[in-house]
């Protein structure tokens, strides 16, 4: 098995894609998650505001969701690009 | 091909051997630790409600048992790996070995943790309410038989790995792609496993808080534990294509490492989601139980709150998908 610079490199950006999303997916997953639990317990505690706390559950979660297309991005442009 | 000069034979046997270790190693992680966890919340139980000492040894011991099943699970696998018949030796059976045991390792981990939580909590929850003890005990039985699916996806994996012919596929990039399936569905059941053990244990808080909506409650636990399963149904996916497919023979670096990277991919994004799905459905179940007239809002908000939170294992498996069929 022999290994070429050009076939090294195409490697390492594969195996850095995995690991980007892969890594990447951890944390928006559980923080998302916990936005949804709080979101849960505030609708308990108040079910008359559901439509305003949905909204506010999905625009925080939008934002921990950022770092979780930031890591697609960069699989996508070590997969595509590089 | 032989590697450092070893033979097919001798090769194959360290592969089985260091799989086997892997496999009863890791996998005893999980259920050592949730077994803790009910004991340690038992004893409290008892201390709060010394009366009920009996109910609450027995729902710790039924709980223990179920959380123990996914070390038993790898305590197969690990012994399958150290006496089977090897009959056709070589680097892919070698790696195809190792990666039952891989995944029968980490796979266990979850189930054996999350089984353990509801098992404390009705623990807990029997020294709260002893008059509906066996509904507690009913409850936490179901929440933790889910807790064990991944775990069982798990060895399914591992079994077919074991036991797949190798005779005839092409080393390069098989191998890969076989520890590439092994670490997909073994890491992507530690976040389900898991997950699904916080609804579970809410559940049993909940029933015995309000045992009055004990409906309400277990089909709230349901539907978050389906949805929190997911994440190791999408590496379960990914290992079926990477242990199914023939692939060309291709002795390039990139073309195996990019089967092994779909595999991790897959299995390390499955974790956080799977993770973030049981803590929604904690949230719901819990209140479900305090409101169960808005249980209808509750299950709403929480299939909402968990679909965003899986998109990221939708993006993992997205770019698992393009390493194992575009580039």
């Amino acid at each position: 098995m022999a290994i070429e610079g050009a076939d090294l490199i195409k490697a390492a950006a594969l195996l850095g894609a995995g690991l980007s999303m892969g890594l990447g997916a951890i944390g928006p997953g559980v923080g998302e998650g916990m936005a949804a639990a709080k979101a849960c317990e505030a609708i308990g505690r108040n079910p008359k505001e559901a439509g305003l706390l949905t909204r506010t559950m999905l625009v925080g979660q939008a934002v921990a969701e950022s770092t979780g297309i930031y890591s697609l991005v960069i699989a996508l442009l070590l997969l595509f690009v590089v | 091909m032989t590697l450092l000069g070893m033979d097919n034979l001798t090769l194959t046997h360290i592969a089985a051997y260091i799989g086997g270790a892997a496999a009863m190693g890791l996998g005893a992680i999980g259920a050592a630790t949730g077994e803790g966890f009910t004991a340690s919340r038992a004893s409290e139980a008892i201390a709060r409600s010394q009366e009920n000492a009996g109910d609450i040894i027995k729902n710790m011991l039924v709980g223990q048992a179920i959380s123990e099943s996914a070390s038993i699970f790898s305590l197969v696998i690990a012994i399958l790996l150290l006496f089977l018949e090897v009959s056709d030796p070589g680097m892919v059976k070698a790696a195809s070995l190792l990666a039952a045991g891989v995944c029968m390792g980490f796979g266990a981990i979850g189930s054996g943790v999350g089984a353990g939580i509801p098992a404390g909590r009705s623990c807990l929850a029997i020294a709260r309410q002893p008059a509906v003890s066996a509904r507690i005990t009913t409850n936490m039985l179901i929440g933790t038989a889910v807790c064990q699916t991944p775990a069982i996806f798990a060895m399914v994996v591992a079994l077919i790995l074991l036991f797949k012919p190798t005779g005839g596929l092409a080393a390069f990039p098989t191998w890969a792609a076989l520890v590439g399936a092994g670490l997909s569905t073994g890491l992507a059941a530690i976040g389900s496993g898991y997950g699904g053990g916080m609804a579970a244990g809410a559940s049993c808080e909940g029933v015995s808080r309000q045992p009055e909506t004990t409906t309400a409650v277990t089909t709230t636990m349901l539907v978050g534990q389906a949805v929190a399963q997911t994440p190791s149904v999408f590496g379960l996916l990914i290992s079926f294509i990477l242990m199914f497919r023939s692939f060309p023979e291709s002795t390039t670096l990139s073309a195996s490492v990019g089967l092994l990277s779909a595999g991790l991919c897959m299995g390390l994004g499955g974790i956080g989601p799977g993770i973030g799905n049981g803590l929604t459905a904690e949230g719901a179940v819990r209140w479900v139980a305090r409101r169960v007239d808005y249980s209808g809002d509750l299950m709403r908000i929480m299939l909402v709150g968990q679909a965003v939170s899986q998109s990221t294992a939708i993006y993992a498996m997205v770019v698992s998908l393009v390493l194992i069929f575009v580039v």
